[in-house]
């Protein structure tokens, strides 16, 4: 996963500014949309019971937040503030039926086990939340950044709940499995509690404990 | 007769219970988070999805059975029985949220202020709450009845707000506990709702 991030850096280093280049690396870590800014946990949790889905969940994310963010980024305007949610949705919506039907043309069966959670993607809060973060005030260009940035980020903290729950829960990795036999003729089990729902929050809440302790920012009560 | 009334029921008690929102789906689990600091706005954001979820799935699902499913539109003429909107699902059930928001909160700040005072602010969040859009998505994938949506929508609302107001009790009691520094706020709920969840997975057992 990190080999893919730092490989996206640098095929742009030379193309981007500092200023751009924080805008992608920020969201990685210091601004992650999941666990400092708390957005995009409801469609986050549900599909990582494997890796498969969830990458796939992670890149139609990535693209829907990256085009909306741009398209809105070019309208912001002409967009009257008091109807902007309804001209976002729309924009959002468009841009997940067509990230849905790709899905369902492509990969069937991975749609299929993602059910709802695609056209969820239109309520995720980190599409709406970078769109009126950052894209109502900022050029196209950057805001793009912004949202591969969001959405790298938001892929980064998936795929690794993904990692853990697979791994610990049905001892594969994307469907192959690595824990050899032999471990489970000597008793290993299968941690159950990975595949239930409660076993994403627990991840999650491991994951955002360990980055709070590296970076020392703490929240009250 | 009976029949279909035990399995309304069913559904009624599977949809708060069994097929919780928040601790089988994770849905609507931003404002869950953002809004369950004090119970008293928790139980207002509660009653407001209820009461949207009880409006929008059935709205949906005539839109859905009516206007968007393969020779719905037969009744205008015989060559549009072929037509299958399907595809326009998601951008119909966001335009019917996003705009039964709208209307629920004019229709309340003219007829009931004082209910606006402690509803109103939450309507326009509610419009980008997963749990609405997730609750029509589910009829829609689980082929439910007019009758079945209706009751589906109220209980996965009823639903909601208990784990909204029980997390939001919760939270309010653990400020006066050590948790550790980097846990403190976020991670906890995390985890207390994963503990809630594993109790509410007791009621798998329920058969009805």
């Amino acid at each position: 996963m990190s080999a893919v991030e730092t490989k996206v850096q640098e095929e742009k280093k030379p193309l981007l500014s500092k200023k751009d280049r924080k805008l992608i690396t920020d969201p990685l870590s210091d601004n992650n949309p999941i666990t400092i800014q708390v957005l995009g946990i409801c469609s986050a949790l549900a599909v990582t019971t494997q890796l498969k889905p969830t990458m796939v969940m992670a890149i139609s994310v990535t693209v829907v937040v990256m085009f909306s963010n741009l398209i809105i980024s070019w309208m912001r305007n002409l967009i009257p503030g008091r109807i902007r949610i309804i001209v976002q949705l729309t924009v959002v919506s468009v841009l997940v039926i067509l990230v849905d039907q790709v899905l369902k043309a492509f990969v069937y069966d991975v749609s299929k086990q993602l059910s709802v959670f695609v056209g969820l993607i239109i309520t995720n809060c980190i599409v709406m939340g970078r769109l009126e973060a950052f894209a109502m005030g900022n050029k196209p260009v950057p805001s793009i950044l912004d949202g591969l940035g969001n959405g790298l980020g938001y892929g980064a903290v998936i795929m690794s709940v993904a990692f853990f729950r697979e791994l610990s829960g049905s001892g594969k990795i994307f469907g192959f499995q690595v824990i050899p036999d032999f471990v489970y003729e000597m008793g290993y089990v299968n941690n159950g509690l990975m595949m239930i729902p409660a076993g994403a929050l627990f991840t999650i809440a491991v994951i955002i404990w360990i980055q709070r302790s590296i970076t020392k920012k703490f929240e009250e009560a | 007769m009976l029949f279909l009334a035990t399995d309304l029921i069913s559904i009624f008690v599977k949809s708060i219970f069994v097929d919780n929102m928040i601790f089988a789906y994770f849905l609507g689990m931003c404002s869950y988070l953002a809004v369950s600091k004090d119970v008293k706005t928790a139980l207002g954001l509660g009653v407001a999805v209820i009461f949207v979820l009880g409006i929008t799935v059935p709205i949906n699902w005539l839109l859905l059975n009516e206007v968007l499913k393969e020779g719905a539109l037969a009744w205008i003429s015989p060559s549009f029985a072929k037509v299958d909107l399907t595809f326009l699902a998601f951008i119909m059930f966001i335009a019917t949220i996003a705009s039964m928001t709208q209307l629920v909160e004019m229709v309340i700040e003219k007829f009931s202020p004082a209910l606006y005072g402690t509803l109103g602010i939450f309507l326009p969040l509610i419009a980008v709450n997963c749990s609405i859009l997730g609750g029509s998505l589910f009829m829609q994938e689980r082929d439910y009845t007019l009758a079945e949506a209706s009751v589906f929508g109220l209980g996965s609302g009823v639903g909601w707000m208990i784990a909204i107001v029980a997390i939001a009790a919760i939270r309010m009691k653990i400020r006066y506990s050590d948790v550790p520094k980097p846990l403190r706020g976020l991670g906890i709920t995390f985890i207390i709702t994963g503990l809630m969840g594993l109790a509410f997975m007791s009621f798998l057992g329920i058969n009805l």
